[in-house]
């Protein structure tokens, strides 16, 4: 897969959805994500504020759903450069950390480079097969630096790699909401020398499974 | 004796005369080492007064070679007097009176220093960085040689990247204390408040010269992108939309430009933009590798900055952009509010310590090293 079609396959997608909410005030090009998951029931469109309003809402504002849970889809639009916002984060105390779900699945990178590379892709079908099996799954995405970039510029590349991770978890249907991030830049390495072999294992992106406690 | 005396009296003159009258423009002056003798002073003062001078370009030698002469005591409380060898004037006399030795040994090295480099000097002044000590990491704030290192935090957490407000008040740093980054402004009594702990990634924080804003690095809108908010977190503006690594902002002494890394536009380089976001554009750094960790010097002039390629390299460009000028190995730079000294940290067989640079000689003073790693440093202005 090239990293063109998944793009092309949200723009398109966004396209019919936008049509669905129609929301008057939207700005072109902002475009929620057609992430109605594959799994989550169907329940049309929600009610609540929006349904409310015949008048229509901006859905940009984050508000829509209280408590930030779209019964039928994600709420993080996903804007016209391809960035797609993240949702709430301090939800991981309802949560189990599975550290070891996803052990095999860590994606590696080439220096100072945050583009997934074709073969990783499989690592992240294997992940999205498992947030499948269950809709209460969420996911932490966490992005790792070698130590050959500055500290700041680490953590802001690792930040990167994590976000470009969940790009593509997201364009293969997984909902931007169950997906979070956080990078370590180098100060978490997975090895400690200073050599290729080092810094090869070090240039990733792990997984954590979040499985909820109850 | 008296011959070899005189003989001196006759030579160090001329000598000293012939430099004086190379030396005229004072771009020459400020690259010049100083050699000065140091008379009289034992024990931590001699040592204290030795590294302050060193850090400022002196060189510490005999007096038959000296320029200028340092005499003093360190009995009660510290004396110095500086002689001009040339004119055999004395330039000043003072005793000093302070709390500590330290202190006055620094006042004195601060009067010679504005004496003889129309600089003010910057002994008194204090430094934070990222301490390490075994498997944790703290805020630390010490004297500017690394003396009185005391941590602020105590997180157990992962911390990084301080960055001092004006007049050394207060500090901005990112902690993982919430098990995430967060950014927290503290005061130096302590009392510290979170203010920016949006989904993502929230680090880099810079405070604006005038202490109301903090320029940061957010990735709650999906790519690591510039931000500035209020010194209290509110009125949150993003400055930058991109889909590339925007990183390490910092601000122009007088608040109206912001200079950050980015690698946006193909090759990555620095760009400077407006607090409000307007008039993004690139920051010529000719003859640099990857530049990043960007710090605007206090008088305005110039912007030190790591040159990142295949090694750390510390360089510093005009501030309107042009050639770069390669300084020493090193990362993490931060301008003293001399706009001379830089403090910096390099990394040695796997550890991190901090390092002083005199920009116009490149000579380097290493801070000697209390803790097991000391990295990310930056001057209090």
């Amino acid at each position: 897969m090239n990293t063109a079609k998944p793009f092309s396959l949200l723009i398109l997608g966004s396209v019919m959805s936008f049509g669905l909410i129609g929301c008057k005030k939207m700005h072109t090009g902002v475009t929620p994500i057609p992430s109605a998951q594959r799994s989550a029931p169907e329940v049309g469109i929600p009610s609540g504020p929006v349904g409310g309003n015949p008048g229509g809402q901006d859905i940009g504002a984050g508000n829509r759903f209280p408590g930030g849970i779209d019964p039928n889809a994600s709420n993080l639009a996903t804007d016209i450069d391809g960035n797609t916002p993240l949702g709430p984060r301090d939800i991981e105390g309802n949560y189990i950390l599975d550290r070891e779900a996803f052990a095999d699945q860590t994606v590696y990178f080439e220096f100072d480079s945050s583009v997934v590379s074709p073969d990783q892709k499989p690592k992240l079908e294997a992940v999205v097969a498992r947030l499948q099996t269950d809709p209460a799954f969420h996911l932490k995405v966490e992005g790792h630096c070698d130590e050959r970039g500055t500290d700041e510029y680490n953590r802001a590349l690792g930040e990167r790699r994590a976000l470009s991770i969940r790009e593509y978890l997201i364009a293969m249907g997984i909902s931007a909401d169950r997906i979070s991030t956080i990078s370590y830049g180098e100060d978490k390495p997975a090895l400690f020398g200073s050599d290729e072999l080092s810094w090869a294992k070090n240039r990733r992106g792990e997984f954590v499974l979040l499985i909820p406690k109850n | 004796m008296r011959a070899l005396f005189l003989a001196l009296l006759l030579t160090i003159p001329l000598q000293v005369r012939a430099q004086q009258e190379i030396v005229i423009d004072k771009t020459a002056t400020a690259t010049r080492v100083i050699p000065i003798a140091l008379n009289g002073f034992t024990g931590e003062v001699a040592s204290t007064l030795k590294f302050d001078l060193e850090v400022l370009g002196f060189e510490i030698v005999d007096s038959s070679k000296a320029q200028y002469n340092v005499t003093g005591t360190t009995t009660a409380h510290v004396e110095g007097r500086l002689i001009d060898q040339v004119t055999k004037a004395s330039l000043f006399a003072k005793r000093y009176n302070a709390s500590t030795r330290r202190a006055e040994t620094h006042a004195l090295a601060n009067d010679i220093v504005s004496q003889l480099r129309q600089i003010p000097g910057i002994a008194h002044t204090k430094i934070a960085f990222k301490g390490q000590t075994g498997a944790q990491t703290e805020i630390y704030v010490a004297d500017y040689d690394g003396s009185n290192a005391t941590p602020i935090t105590s997180d157990g957490a992962l911390v990084a990247a301080p960055g001092w407000g004006p007049n050394g008040s207060i500090l901005a740093y990112t902690s993982y204390r919430s098990g995430y980054p967060d950014i927290y402004v503290q005061d130096l009594s302590g009392k510290r408040e979170i203010i920016a702990k949006y989904p993502g990634l929230n680090t880099s924080a810079a405070i604006s010269p005038d202490g109301k804003w903090v320029a940061m690095i957010l990735s709650k809108d999906g790519s690591p992108d510039l931000y500035v908010c209020r010194i209290d977190g509110s009125s949150l503006k993003r400055l930058t939309k991109t889909r590339a690594v925007d990183a390490t902002p910092c601000w122009s002494p007088d608040g109206k430009t912001i200079c950050f890394v980015s690698d946006s536009r193909g090759a990555s380089g620095l760009f400077l933009i407006s607090p409000d976001g307007s008039g993004m554009r690139k920051l010529r750094t000719v003859g640099s590798g990857k530049p990043t960790e960007p710090d605007w010097s206090p008088d305005g002039t110039q912007i030190v900055f790591t040159s990142q390629w295949r090694q750390f390299v510390i360089c510093v460009v005009p501030a309107a952009g042009g050639e770069v000028t390669t300084l020493v190995d090193g990362e993490a730079p931060s301008w003293a509010p001399n706009s001379r000294t830089v403090i910096f940290s390099k990394r040695k067989q796997g550890r991190r310590l901090l390092s002083l640079l005199d920009v116009p000689t490149k000579r380097i003073k290493d801070i000697p090293q209390s803790l097991a790693g000391s990295s990310q440093p930056s001057w209090a202005k």
